[in-house]
């Protein structure tokens, strides 16, 4: 029997079938990856990383093997004052971000500058890079190697940070912790602008992965938060329990990102505070409770780092 | 059912396979939907069970979303092709054994896949979820054994030609297996930016365009033409669906990132091919409920007729949101709403569960030679699915249509939360009852098996009056 009478409709299912996946694959991806990063997809890629989801360096999402965002205003290697610059520190081992490991996500005019001018091509994953993103003064962007061209070690630049900002580990925060099963990050082309910000262009998001955008919106788009709304404190609030400063959110508490100890080494009790705070919102005490300082290195500081980073 | 992993292939009985996955089905579908309610009631009342860390919503909402699908609708797809290709083909399941190590496998699987979902050990891709090492073991331990036993049941038939039931499960499974592996393809190659965001949404609409839709489909495709005694309206209107299934509907799978910076050419190309999804659509439920001429008492009388005509009557408003709010001019309204959430359920918990719970009830007391225990819990079973999905969908679509409104007008985003609220309420009500109406029908299962009357060799259940 088999499907011998069957031969035509089998091969008409296999053209059918391959002819769909020719078109809603091949050709969009021929047309998606011919788009040269833009200067925002090099600053996200060199924030984030290789990967915020899963991945060999970091399989239980805890935020490992991401790399450091620093704000500098001295040169690290001579102490001299510079501008303000943003540098991207890659600590020795820290997997590289597609865009300087693989030949096609760059672009073209984005690649030849990043290795002409920027000396990618000497970075190195196993000694660790400080990265720049610069623009030609015809508006390209571009990717510097600082290790290669200025002489400054991921060491050096921790130490001589204004500001270091731990958005790439953050971003494994939101991933792991859902926060884009309600938030989006993709205010929407049609009329998302006044409240959201610009929606985001074809080449943003080379390198980027995963892009998160959110399907199911049931929170604020977060795409320019930062830009919205700068305040450490604010944040500090609403992510403890964001019914201290927004009554009507219906957002989960994140009190448990802040680890077992605050930022001056107390224990935090959660239970004790919650019921501190549920005295509070019952009228029985006027104030709620102290919301503890998170530590330097706890998840909190992350997740926080990474969305007033979004700016 | 663990008796015969080790047991010789002609000692086991026949629908051994079928039976294992309707039962997990059925347990999965408790879980599944539980745990719908259970988020349900965060999204109302976010401090409730406060301290239980454990179930935080971001964690727990995928794995309800992959309980029911993986755990509920396609060990149900399963369950049905254990038992209805052999049927088809006049023949035995090609390995029962395989069938019941596919089972046993298949609930170990899902286990570990939900316990990591749950840990937040995830992608971060929305429905490819899963890790790439588990979506290695979905395609090649838990839907390989499957696909196997389907293509050779068929293979070895003993019939000449193929029913169309049977060409839409050879058909699915293999396409299923494609879809699983390309849609994984960023994961297992690291595919980035806006090519890992369309990967994903092929993924989404490609795994459930081409398994969830047309499985449901052809297992009432068995179902109508069996219990009812009419045969198939239309051998050739079937042909026009599967193969408008197979061509138009694996190709809009762009519609779903409309407000995405995709190139336009393939929005375009994606809304129009996604309007000519009625065109299966149409010609589907027109062939089924023109099966039912003449038979239309039945869909009072018989408790799997009726659960699967209303799951086919449910496709039509299902087919006219899918072809229609996808196109620009609607998209722009209702994308990232409510609605969405209300239109996946109509999809999974409306037309598909409807259909398959049919099928998993007319398997177990075929299987098991046992009429139904108690017509009156499957009719409460009935209601409580039916009125519960229906609190849910018209809540959700209100939800979704004020923040639409919301959306147009820019009113700042926690005015939505608040507006939403009463509707969160009542769509935590419909999920629970949905909950415990399941709980209802593994209870009317189980006496089934233990208590329910014998059914002769030759008849058909159908053909018995309820003892009680």
């Amino acid at each position: 029997m088999a499907f011998r009478e069957y031969k035509i409709g089998c091969y008409m299912f296999g053209f059918a079938l391959s002819f769909s996946m020719f078109v809603t694959i091949f050709l969009p991806g021929v047309d998606i990856s011919s788009v040269s990063s833009t200067e925002l997809a090099l600053d996200k890629q060199l924030t984030y990383g290789h990967e915020s989801g899963f991945a060999y360096e970091d399989p239980f999402l805890q935020g490992h093997g991401k790399p450091v965002k620093v704000v500098l205003s001295k040169d690290p290697a001579t102490g001299a004052s510079i501008d303000k610059t943003t540098a991207y520190v890659f600590p020795a081992g820290t997997p590289f971000p597609s865009g300087l490991t693989h030949t096609k996500i760059l672009g073209e005019d984005v690649k030849l500058l990043s290795e002409s001018l920027g000396k990618i091509d000497q970075a190195s994953e196993e000694a660790g890079a400080v990265f720049l993103v610069q623009t030609n003064d015809k508006d390209v962007p571009y990717v510097e190697n600082a290790t290669a061209t200025r002489g400054w070690n991921s060491d050096a630049v921790l130490k001589a940070a204004d500001e270091t900002i731990m958005a790439g580990a953050g971003k494994t925060m939101f991933v792991r912790e859902g926060c884009w099963w309600c938030h989006t990050l993709l205010p929407e082309q049609t009329q998302d602008w006044q409240s959201f910000g610009r929606p985001p262009l074809l080449g943003d998001f080379n390198g980027e992965s995963p892009t998160t955008f959110g399907s199911d919106r049931k929170a604020p788009d977060l795409l320019h938060v930062g830009a919205r709304n700068s305040s450490k404190e604010w944040m500090t609030l609403h992510f403890f329990n964001p019914r201290l400063v927004q009554p009507h959110s219906i957002m989960p508490r994140y009190d448990y990102l802040w680890g077992e100890k605050d930022a001056s080494g107390n224990t935090i009790d959660l239970a004790k505070w919650d019921e501190e705070y549920m005295a509070y919102t019952h009228g029985e005490s006027i104030y709620p409770p102290e919301v503890p300082e998170y530590s330097a290195d706890s998840e909190a500081r992350y997740l926080i780092d990474f969305i007033l980073n979004l700016k | 059912m663990l008796k015969y992993l080790f047991e010789k292939e002609e000692n086991i009985p026949q629908g051994s396979a079928a039976v294992f996955f309707g039962v997990s089905a059925i347990a999965w579908f408790i879980i599944g939907t539980g745990l719908g309610s259970f988020n349900a009631a965060k999204l109302a009342f976010p401090d409730w069970f406060h301290g239980l860390y454990a179930l935080q919503f971001g964690h727990m909402r995928q794995v309800h979303v992959h309980a029911v699908i993986f755990g509920w609708i396609a060990m149900a797809f399963a369950a049905s092709m254990m038992y209805i290709t052999p049927a088809l083909g006049n023949t035995k399941l090609w390995s029962e054994k395989l069938g019941v190590w596919n089972c046993l496998l298949y609930n170990l699987g899902l286990c570990l896949a939900l316990a990591l979902l749950w840990s937040g050990v995830t992608s971060g891709r929305e429905y490819s979820d899963h890790v790439w090492p588990i979506d290695l073991y979905i395609a090649f331990i838990m839907v390989l054994p499957w696909c196997l036993n389907v293509w050779m049941t068929i293979i070895n038939r003993r019939t000449q030609g193929i029913y169309t039931s049977n060409w839409f499960f050879a058909a699915c499974m293999f396409m299923t297996v494609i879809v699983f592996l390309v849609g994984n393809l960023p994961e297992f190659f690291h595919l980035t930016g806006l090519n890992e965001a369309y990967m994903t949404w092929w993924f989404a609409h490609n795994i459930l365009g081409l398994l969830i839709t047309p499985v449901a489909a052809a297992i009432t495709y068995y179902i109508v033409p069996k219990i009812t005694g009419n045969p198939l309206y239309s051998h050739r209107v079937g042909h026009l669906h599967f193969w408008s299934i197979v061509v138009f509907y694996s190709t809009p799978a762009a519609h779903h990132l409309m407000s995405s910076p995709l190139p336009e050419w393939l929005k375009s190309f994606a809304s129009v091919e996604g309007v000519l999804i009625l065109v299966p659509a149409i010609a589907y439920v027109c062939n089924i409920l023109l099966t039912m001429q003449g038979k239309w008492r039945m869909f009072v009388e018989n408790v799997e007729i009726k659960f699967t005509i209303t799951g086919v009557l449910l496709a039509i408003p299902l087919n006219m949101q899918g072809g229609f709010q996808q196109t620009r001019a609607i998209n722009w309204y209702i994308h990232g709403t409510g609605w969405i959430v209300a239109h996946a359920h109509l999809a999974l918990l409306g037309f598909s569960t409807f259909a398959e719970a049919a099928a998993v009830y007319y398997g177990m007391q075929v299987l098991l030679r046992r009429k139904l225990y108690s017509l009156s819990l499957a009719n409460f079973h009935f209601w409580t699915l039916l009125i519960g999905f229906s609190l849910y969908w018209i809540s959700m679509t209100i939800a979704g249509l004020i923040q639409g409104a919301a959306k147009i007008y820019e009113v700042p985003y926690v005015d939505v939360v608040i507006a939403e609220h009463p509707y969160m309420i009542v769509r935590w009500l419909g999920g629970t009852m949905v909950f415990l109406g399941n709980i209802v029908w593994l209870w009317n299962m189980y006496m089934t098996a233990r208590a329910g009357d014998e059914v002769p060799v030759g008849r058909q259940p159908a053909e018995l009056a309820y003892g009680r």
